[in-house]
């Protein structure tokens, strides 16, 4: 049995836990940090290669499914940590020139971060995903308020009451759910769902459509995105970028337990979540436009452009065709490396324009480099507002033609392009306010920071390269989507395993 | 039993959905306790209720299922970190904000 598939979560943990009781100097944990963080890359691709092969099963203390827990490396998960991967390098190498100096233990809580998100990617539990959760929400706690302010408390305080509820809800429906069918394998879950006596149906799903609140609030869907704009444009540049994988965690949650345990086998239950998150997609997608277009500072206008980018996702999981998940998720690769690219530009931009002015849409003093920084603002919106030829547009017009010509075709072709219209006449005010309309104010600011700068490069790059990467992407993608939607693969993955011998 | 067990589920997540909907925090993070003690106790019950049956197979006949009691141990340990945690991030606001409103309002 190999290894690999645990290692992405024991780095992290390992590395936090050294680099919280390391006495060396800051630049030695930077270099520790950094090198543990750029080590998850190479582990993703691994990982990635395995899992086109085929699903990955690990059972920890060689306790055989479905007692222990076991985690399971398919190709969505190995997708998943591949973007984290890819974010969470270019987040940390940003916060070095600084931003991680503005508080204590910075370090140590992006790795326990780092683990949470990875965990909840890889385990095949039910229990360990609420579990995975809670560290990452943890960690997510203390870096938001990392190097504090005012509005960050205020910010705190929302986000971390909400979610405390939001665990108790977790907690509820996991524990209905074992209540009637006696086990937290998420392969055993779908067997025993498909094989429910008709009295038991309703409570099962009662315990689904719970976990679909929770899920939607990490998600940030409506009615539950309210705390998102207010947590991400307050945490700092490289938190707010990492916060990028945040939402996607819930989404992946969505996605995984609505296609296995609610899956297909599921008998009344089937699909059941699709007609709800429909119209709540629609919603979330119309609210995030008009969010941003009202939107008072460059960080707040990121932050509902994600809320924007959550609703096309999830009418992308509404569809439910191969076709629609393949587009969402290549949807999803594109925003969370490009709204994180946006944030960490955000940061640059409100160094170098000063406290005073810092990120808000006002007429600030003129700025060093305007060609560098207007060309890199002018690259990021129109990729996220979805011009060709940049990885927005293919996102929306693989998701557009997926939809088909019905009665959601009516539905989904105004509200995402008239959504999409709305981004743009926000991040073009946004654009021609932060570097057109100048006033006579002297410039105090800080240099641009050449490796900041290399960070948002470097992610923004992902968006070119997912264009020329396209088709050995899109073949992957699909794969994926058709393995999503035969869960017995999955099913049949995890339940075969044997303990193995000890030697 | 069943009924007094159920009774009181309900009365602690009652009255910690009325105190978290208060405008304070201190209120708010007792509401939060509140529910989890409510939501713990759910969880250990999933075991089903049970008089003087072990947890051990071989013992007697029939036997409690451990599961629910690790988990609710696992949910416990989580639930007190945060609510810890919910109660500095409070004192802190109170400090920061000079103010215990939920939303860092002034008193009046």
């Amino acid at each position: 049995m190999t290894h690999l598939p645990i290692l992405p979560i024991v780095l992290p943990m390992v590395v936090g836990a050294v680099l919280l009781l390391m006495r060396g100097s800051m630049n030695f944990k930077r270099g520790v940090s950094l090198l543990a963080t750029f080590l998850q890359l190479p582990l993703a691709i691994m990982l990635l290669l395995r899992a086109s092969e085929g699903t990955l099963v690990y059972t920890l203390g060689n306790w055989a499914p479905p007692f222990g827990i076991v985690l399971v490396v398919d190709r969505l998960s190995a997708l998943m940590l591949f973007i984290t991967a890819v974010l969470a390098f270019c987040a940390l190498l940003f916060s070095l020139r600084g931003d991680d100096a503005a508080g204590r233990n910075f370090h140590p809580l992006f790795q326990f971060q780092l683990m949470g998100i990875t965990g909840a990617f890889l385990t095949g539990d039910l229990f360990n995903l609420f579990v995975f959760f809670e560290i990452l929400l943890i960690a997510s706690y203390a870096l938001l308020l990392h190097g504090a302010g005012s509005a960050r408390v205020r910010a705190g305080l929302h986000y971390v009451l909400l979610n405390l509820t939001g665990s108790a809800l977790f907690l509820i429906a996991v524990g209905t759910l074992y209540g009637v069918l006696g086990t937290l394998n998420m392969a055993d879950l779908a067997i025993r769902v498909s094989q429910l006596s008709p009295e038991e149906q309703p409570l099962v799903g009662a315990a689904g459509m719970l976990l679909l609140v929770v899920f939607g609030l990490k998600t940030a869907m409506f009615p539950l995105y309210f705390w998102l704009p207010r947590a991400y444009s307050a945490a700092s540049a490289p938190v707010g970028a990492l916060f990028a994988i945040m939402t996607k965690v819930g989404l992946y949650s969505i996605l995984r337990v609505y296609t296995l345990i609610f899956g297909e086998q599921a008998d009344s239950l089937a699909f059941m979540v699709n007609e709800w998150l429909w119209p709540l997609a629609l919603v979330t997608l119309l609210l995030g436009a008009l969010g941003a277009l009202a939107a008072a500072t460059l960080s707040g206008l990121i932050a509902y452009l994600v809320v924007l980018s959550v609703g096309t996702m999830l009418a992308g999981l509404a569809i439910g065709t191969p076709e629609a998940l393949r587009a969402t998720l290549f949807y999803l690769m594109h925003s969370t490396w490009i709204t994180g690219a946006f944030f960490l530009f955000a940061g640059v931009l409100q160094r170098v324009r000063g406290p005073r002015y810092a990120a808000r849409l006002i007429a600030g003093p003129a700025l060093p480099y305007p060609m560098l920084l207007g060309g890199v603002f002018f690259l990021a919106a129109m990729s996220i507002v979805g011009m060709p030829p940049l990885s927005g547009f293919i996102g929306k017009l693989l998701l557009l033609s997926a939809v088909g010509t019905g009665q959601q075709a009516a539905w989904l072709y105004p509200v995402v392009l008239g959504a999409g219209f709305l981004s743009l006449v926000a991040l073009s005010r946004a654009g021609t306010t932060l570097f057109w309309r100048q006033t006579e104010a002297a410039a105090s600011a800080e240099p641009i920071d050449a490796l900041r700068m290399t960070a948002v490069l470097l992610l923004l790059l992902a968006s070119p390269a997912l264009v020329i990467f396209a088709e050995p992407v899109l073949a992957y993608l699909a794969a994926t989507a058709d393995q999503l939607l035969a869960p017995q693969n999955y099913i049949d993955a995890v339940m075969s395993i044997t303990p193995e011998a000890s030697p | 039993m069943e009924l007094m067990y159920a009774l009181l589920i309900g009365l602690l997540t009652s009255c910690g959905v009325f105190l978290m909907l208060r405008a304070r925090t201190f209120p708010v993070v007792i509401g939060l306790t509140l529910l989890s003690y409510a939501v713990n106790l759910f969880l250990f019950a999933m075991g089903r209720i049970g008089e003087a049956v072990p947890a051990v197979l071989g013992e007697r006949v029939d036997y409690a299922d451990p599961l629910p009691q690790a988990l609710v141990l696992t949910a416990i340990v989580i639930g007190f970190a945060m609510t810890a945690f919910a109660l500095v991030l409070s004192l802190r606001a109170q400090g920061e904000l000079d103010s215990d409103h939920v939303d860092g309002k002034g008193d009046r």
